[in-house]
C-alpha cells in the first residue's frame, strides 16, 4: 500500500495556531528513508510543534502524510506504531521500574484489555541487552542518572519498533561526553534497523557533526534546508538567531564559535 | 567485545560497560503485573473483616460459627457452623447486609480513588476533594425533598432514582472541577484541581442546605444520610448498589494497564497510541458511577478513596494492574472494619462512619501532601 518511493515524512504547507499565535506558517517538508534530518532555530522557532505537527498530533492545517497516508487520519495505535518519539523533557513516572517503562513502548501491540506477550517482552529483552540497560531491568527510574535515563527514553522509542524515530531536543540534558555517546548510539540504531530520524538540537556544532541534512526554522517558516555547511552559516545565524559567531568549516561539519562583542 | 544480541548493535563508551550490565545469561524478566500473593492478601483482608464485622456487636456471635457459616453460603460448600437459629438469623438478616454493603461501598471509593489519581496524574484526587461526593449528595438530596414535597414516602417508589440523581450531579461536579481546574491553562498542578473540588464542593453544598432549608421535615433524614452512615435497611440496599459496583468495577479493571500508560502525561501516552482524552472520559464516569451509588446508600464517607490506594501503592507498588484490584478489596475491608469501630466506640449509640473515616485520613491526608510536595522539589 506504500510505495516505496513515498518520503516518510511530507508536508505540504503545514500551519499550526496555537491560543491565537501562528506557531507554524506553511512548512514545505520531505523527510526520505534513512536520513538523519535536524531542525534548528532560535527559541520559539516552532521546532517542538513541528515535530508534533508532522504526526498529526498536533492539530495543523494544511497537509501532512506519514509514509504516503494522511497523517491526521491515522489512529492512535497505528500512528505508535509508525512513528517513536522521545519528547524534550519525558515525564519520569515516580517508583516505575526501567522494565515496567520500557514496556510501556508496546502499547501499540499490546490487545485492549490484554497484557504484554513472550513477543513483547523479547522486544523489550532485546532493546535493553542493545543499548546496555538490561542490568537496570529492576531499578526504580528516579535513581538513574541523566544519561542513563536518555537511553532508557530511547530504549521504550525503540520498543515501538517504528520506522520513524522524532528526538526533541534529545542532549539537551547532557555533559558532552554523554551527547555523544546518545547520539553515536542513535546513528548506529539507524543504520542498524534503517530507521529515518527527524530531531530538534540546540546545540549547532554537534548538529553538523550528525545531522545529514538541516532544517533552520525561523518564525514558524522553513528558512534554509540543505547540509549543515549550507545551512550553518555566520550569515544565517547572524540574521535568524542575531548571534554574533565565526562558522570554522572543519573535516567533520561546521564549528560554531561565539564571539563576544568588542 | 560482542554483547550485542540479535541485529542491535551495542555502542560503547571507552569506560562504561562492566560485565555485569551485559547480561550474558538471560534472566526473565518481570513485569508489574498482579501477583497472586496480593491478590491472596486483599481476600483474605475482606473475608477477615466481613467475619469480625458481623461476629462483633451487641450480641458477640462465635468467630468460627459465623466463618464456617459464611463459607457455607458459597454454593457446592456444605457446613455445618453449630450457630441457634436465632444467632443466624442475627447474622443473614441483619448484620451480614450491613457488612456486604460495606464492603461494595468500600470497594467503590477505593476502586474510584485510585482510579482518579490515574486519570488526574494527582496523588490527592479522591471522590470528596474533586467535589464527586458533594454533587452525588446534592442529587441525593433533590430527589429527597423532591419527593417529600410530591407527598410521597420517602422511602418510597424508584429505588433506582436516588444512584441515578446522584450519578448526574457526580458527573456534573467533576466536570465542573476538571473545567474549572483546566481554564488556568497548561499549569495545572495537583493543587489547582483540589483546589477547583473544593470550591465546586463549596458551591454544591451551599445547594444542599438550600435545598434543605427549605423543607425542614427533610433536614433531619438528608442529615443523618449526610455524616455518612451503612443502611439498615437489610439486603435492599445492597442490591441496589450492586448493578452500578459491577458496571464500575468491569470497566476500571479492564483499563487498569491504560492508567498505567497515562502515567506518562497526555502528549507521551497519545504517542505510545492511547487516545488519551477518550480514556479520561470514560474512567471519569465510571468512576463518579461508582461514587455516585456509594454516596446515594451511604451518604458522604471521605477519605477511604486517598487512605487505601495510598497503602496499597507503598505495600504492593506502583502499577495500576495492583492498585486497582487489590484496593477494590482493602477498600471494602477497611470500610466494614471503621463500621466496626463506629457501631461500638460509643456503644450503645453510633458515630457516624464518616466521622470515623475522617478521624484517620485527615491526617494520612496530610501525610500525603508532604511526601507528594518533597517529591516535587
Amino acid at each position: 500500500m506504500t510505495a516505496a518511493a513515498d518520503p516518510v515524512i511530507e508536508t505540504r504547507d503545514l500551519r499550526v495556531e496555537l491560543g491565537g499565535n501562528r506557531i507554524i506558517d506553511g512548512v514545505d517538508l520531505a523527510v526520505h528513508a534513512g536520513e538523519w534530518v535536524t531542525i534548528i532555530g532560535p527559541n520559539g522557532a516552532g521546532k517542538s510543534t513541528l515535530l508534533g505537527a508532522v504526526t498529526g498530533l498536533v492539530p495543523a492545517t494544511g497537509e501532512a502524510y506519514l509514509l504516503g497516508r494522511e497523517a491526521r487520519r491515522i489512529r492512535h495505535r497505528e500512528r505508535a506504531r509508525l512513528v517513536a518519539s522521545v519528547a524534550q523533557s519525558p515525564v519520569v513516572p515516580p517508583g516505575v521500574t526501567v522494565l515496567d517503562y520500557v514496556l510501556l513502548g508496546r502499547t501499540a501491540y499490546i490487545p485492549r484489555f490484554g497484557r504484554e506477550s513472550a513477543a513483547d517482552l523479547d522486544v523489550v529483552h532485546e532493546v535493553l541487552v542493545g543499548l546496555e540497560l538490561y542490568g537496570f531491568a529492576g531499578r526504580v527510574l528516579t535513581t538513574l542518572s541523566g544519561g542513563e535515563l536518555q537511553r532508557v527514553f530511547l530504549a521504550r522509542a525503540l520498543a515501538q519498533q517504528a520506522r520513524l524515530l522524532l528526538l526533541d531536543e534529545p542532549t539537551s540534558a547532557l555533559d558532552i561526553g554523554h551527547q555523544q555517546e546518545v547520539l553515536d548510539l542513535v546513528d548506529a540504531l539507524r543504520r542498524d534497523h534503517e530507521l529515518t530520524v527527524l530531531t530538534t538540537m540546540h546545540d549547532l556544532s554537534i548538529t553538523g557533526a550528525y545531522a545529514d541534512r538541516v532544517v533552520l526554522l525561523a518564525g514558524g517558516r522553513v528558512v534554509a534546508d540543505g547540509t549543515p555547511r549550507e545551512v550553518i552559516t555566520e550569515a544565517a545565524l547572524a540574521t535568524h538567531y542575531q548571534a554574533r559567531v565565526r562558522v570554522i568549516d572543519t573535516g567533520d561539519g561546521p564549528l560554531v564559535v561565539p564571539v563576544r562583542a568588542r | 567485545m560482542s554483547p550485542g544480541e540479535g541485529s542491535l548493535v551495542v555502542v560503547k563508551r571507552a569506560d562504561s560497560g562492566t560485565p555485569a550490565q551485559q547480561a550474558p545469561v538471560r534472566v526473565p524478566l518481570r513485569p508489574a503485573r498482579l501477583r497472586p500473593v496480593w491478590l491472596v492478601v486483599g481476600l483474605a483482608a475482606a473475608f477477615g473483616a466481613l467475619v469480625v464485622g458481623v461476629s462483633v456487636g451487641p450480641v458477640t456471635l462465635p468467630l468460627s460459627g459465623v466463618a464456617r457459616e459464611l463459607a457455607g453460603l458459597i454454593p457446592g460448600v456444605d457446613l455445618d457452623s453449630g450457630l441457634t437459629e436465632r444467632q443466624q438469623a442475627l447474622l443473614l438478616e441483619l448484620r451480614l447486609p450491613r457488612a456486604v454493603l460495606g464492603l461494595l461501598v468500600g470497594g467503590l471509593l477505593a476502586l474510584a480513588g485510585a482510579c482518579y489519581q490515574g486519570v488526574f496524574r494527582n496523588p490527592l484526587a479522591d471522590p470528596h476533594l474533586l467535589g464527586v461526593a458533594a454533587g452525588a449528595g446534592l442529587g441525593v438530596t433533590a430527589v429527597i425533598t423532591l419527593r417529600r414535597s410530591g407527598g410521597g414516602d420517602a422511602t418510597g417508589a424508584l429505588p433506582f432514582g436516588t444512584p441515578l440523581a446522584a450519578f448526574v450531579g457526580a458527573i456534573a461536579a467533576v466536570a465542573m472541577t476538571y473545567a474549572l481546574a483546566s481554564s488556568r491553562g497548561g499549569d495545572r498542578t495537583p493543587s489547582t484541581l483540589i483546589l477547583s473540588g473544593v470550591a465546586v464542593s463549596a458551591f454544591l453544598a451551599a445547594g444542599q442546605t438550600f435545598l434543605m432549608q427549605r423543607d425542614a421535615d427533610a433536614i433531619r433524614e438528608v442529615y443523618s444520610w449526610l455524616l455518612g452512615r451503612l443502611g439498615t435497611a437489610g439486603w435492599r440496599d445492597v442490591l441496589l448498589v450492586l448493578p452500578y459496583a459491577v458496571v464500575t468495577a468491569v470497566v476500571v479493571l479492564l483499563h487498569r494497564r491504560d492508567l498505567d500508560v497515562l502515567s506518562v502525561g497526555d502528549a507521551e501516552a497519545s504517542a505510545l497510541g492511547l487516545d488519551p482524552q477518550r480514556t479520561r472520559y470514560l474512567l471519569t464516569a465510571a468512576a463518579s458511577l461508582g461514587t455516585a451509588a456509594a454516596v446515594s446508600v451511604s451518604g458522604l464517607i471521605g477519605f477511604v478513596g486517598i487512605i487505601v490506594p495510598h497503602t496499597v501503592r507503598l505495600l504492593a507498588g506502583v502499577g495500576y494492574r495492583t492498585i486497582l484490584p487489590v484496593s477494590a478489596l482493602v477498600g471494602g475491608a477497611f470500610l466494614v472494619l471503621a463500621d466496626l469501630v463506629a457501631r461500638t466506640a460509643a456503644a450503645p449509640a453510633e458515630v457516624p462512619i464518616g466521622v470515623v473515616t475522617a478521624f484517620l485520613g485527615a491526617p494520612f491526608f496530610v501525610l500525603v501532601l508532604r511526601t507528594s510536595t518533597v517529591a516535587r522539589s
